[in-house]
């Protein structure tokens, strides 16, 4: 560049400090919150430092849980949202791929229409269908159960989608090598493309992990007995209008702790993360 | 057979429930569960003389509009400074890109707690310099609250793209425009902007399916709908009214509306593809 660029560059961290500063500021109030105890709180008394009272108010949280409203203690939430958001993720990914996979190396008749029903899928979130979707599951007997919270989650065609363009990059030398190899169809699935796909895999089960463990509504109808509730449920079941009965060191706790797992996951896989979710728009 | 298990499960849980929401949609239940008529449109026609569908109806839009033009206009911004050769701008980015994993509904549990109007800090300085904000009985500011969390959670997904298309733009055409002496600013306007078109149109699209559908669990955190439907959206309100069982008939028309709608926006996309194709 032929300017002077140190006025651009400062000016560049004052925006982005400042940027980082409002996204981080509801998250070091709630971490604050958390950390003091219910009558600083209520009083709106709340500073902007950390009290004295962050090991009583986790242990508390995770183990005991709060007096009134739901009284599991979060840890066993904290259980359920895993168990969810792992069903989500490797459900998702197993029957995707699959169907992809045959979708793109098959011949069949009606492959496109088998290929379009999935697809119209995308255009229409859970939360459209919600009560037929209820009453189907409730039908069946799945409330109240892992399978009901998870599986009709995973009627979806992201990952399907994502697959099969990525299949389609696959060269057709592979197959053909593979053929000459004397590998059927199975063998060429688990040896090539399984092997190949392991950071498209990945990246999807990053997205939809957080996609699983910040579901709401869904669970919010699925769930009638406290100890199945995730811990999205049980925030906001924390949380009771009238001020003064809601514990919100405790909630705040919680919220702390709903917001570890996702963020540790995009943190720290960053990249698989960016990948999934710019290719998944592709 | 390996399309089996996902035919399956797209059968059972999306195709028969949406059938059933189309069927039911033409039907009208007495209070009681008893019989049930075939009513052809009517549950449309009650509901399209209902002002209250109108308010959530004008409520989305509005909610749209603004969650679009601030999320977009704040992210873009902080891309463009993020895309410089800075130190540290991959640390920025991940301090950018984390509210992406927050659950709408603990966004909005967060944003709640620092504007309640009781105990909230925020609220409490608003209160200090003279504010009357209460945002449970004021429907703006309730609305305001609801935008404000929208933004905050929708940032980092825009700044993500908005990132990823900044870096695309041809380094050599920008170096070009400088050396014909193009300062930073009409650089931008002129050259970046433009080869940013697909990516904003993209974003666009997809922020008005985040505020029609994943901002639900803000909603139902901060506001619950209220202060009298102030805040009630579309999808809001097909789970409101479906909630008690009292108007089955009435929600399952609204939801065949939405999908309507979900079906148009994602045929513009489509459109939009085709047309990034002829680039």
């Amino acid at each position: 560049m032929v300017e002077d660029r140190r006025f651009g560059d400062f000016l560049a961290y004052v925006i982005l400090t400042l940027g980082v500063l409002i996204v981080a500021f509801p998250l070091y109030i709630t971490f604050v919150a958390s950390t003091w105890d219910a009558s600083t709180i209520i009083n709106g008394q709340l500073p902007l430092y950390p009290g004295p009272y962050l090991l009583e108010n986790y242990h508390r949280t995770l183990f005991v849980g709060t007096s009134s409203s739901t009284r599991e203690p979060v840890f066993n939430m904290m259980f359920n949202s895993l168990v969810m958001a792992l069903a989500i993720a490797f459900g998702k990914i197993f029957i995707c791929i699959l169907s992809a996979y045959a979708v793109v190396y098959y011949r069949f008749p009606l492959r496109m229409t088998a290929f379009w029903l999935i697809f119209v899928t995308l255009m229409l979130p859970v939360e459209v269908r919600i009560f037929p979707t209820f009453k189907v599951v409730a039908d069946l007997g799945f409330l109240d159960t892992y399978h009901g919270l998870a599986v009709p989650l995973i009627a979806s065609a992201t990952g399907t989608l994502l697959f099969r363009q990525f299949f389609m990059t696959i060269p057709d030398e592979l197959l053909e090598a593979s053929k000459i190899d004397g590998a059927g169809a199975f063998r060429f699935f688990k040896d090539t493309v399984l092997p190949l796909s392991l950071t498209t895999i990945a990246a999807l089960f990053v997205i939809q992990f957080i996609y699983g463990w910040n579901q709401y509504l869904w669970p919010l109808l699925i769930t009638t007995k406290d100890s199945m509730q995730t811990i999205v449920i049980g925030i906001k079941k924390m949380i009771v209008t009238a001020d003064a009965l809601t514990e919100w060191q405790l909630a705040m706790t919680t919220a702390m702790l709903a917001m570890l797992p996702p963020v540790a996951v995009v943190v720290l896989m960053q990249r698989l993360f960016v990948k999934g979710l710019v290719d998944q728009e592709k | 057979m390996l399309l089996l298990p996902q035919l399956f499960i797209t059968l059972v849980f999306f195709y028969w429930p949406a059938s059933q929401a189309v069927w039911q949609s033409f039907l009208l239940q007495d209070a009681f569960g008893t019989s049930t008529d075939f009513v052809w449109f009517e549950n449309y026609q009650v509901l399209l003389s209902k002002p209250e569908y109108y308010k959530a109806l004008m409520n989305t839009v509005l909610f749209s509009v603004f969650v679009g033009f601030f999320s977009l206009s704040i992210a873009l911004l902080l891309a463009v400074m993020a895309d410089r050769q800075i130190r540290g701008s991959q640390v920025y980015t991940t301090l950018l890109i984390w509210p992406y994993a927050v659950a709408p509904a603990i966004a909005g549990v967060l944003w709640m707690f620092m504007f309640n109007p009781s105990l909230g800090m925020v609220a409490r300085g608003l209160h200090s310099i003279g504010y009357d904000w209460n945002p449970l009985l004021n429907g703006n500011q309730a609305m305001a609250l609801v935008i404000m969390a929208a933004v905050w959670k929708q940032i980092s997904y825009n700044f993500l793209f908005f990132l990823a298309g900044l870096q695309s733009v041809p380094k050599s055409v920008i170096e070009a425009a400088t050396i014909d002496g193009a300062r930073p600013w009409r650089r931008f306007w002129t050259i970046v902007f433009p080869l940013l078109s697909p990516t904003t149109f993209f974003l666009l699209v997809v922020n008005v399916v985040y505020v029609f559908f994943d901002t639900f669990g803000i909603i139902d955190t901060v506001t619950g709908g209220g202060p009298s439907g102030a805040t009630e959206t579309l999808v809001y309100k097909v789970y409101a009214d479906g909630k008690g069982g009292s108007d089955l008939g009435g929600s399952a028309a609204q939801s065949v509306i939405l999908l309507v709608m979900v079906i148009a926006l994602t045929a513009i996309q489509f459109r939009y593809i085709e047309r990034k194709v002829n680039y």
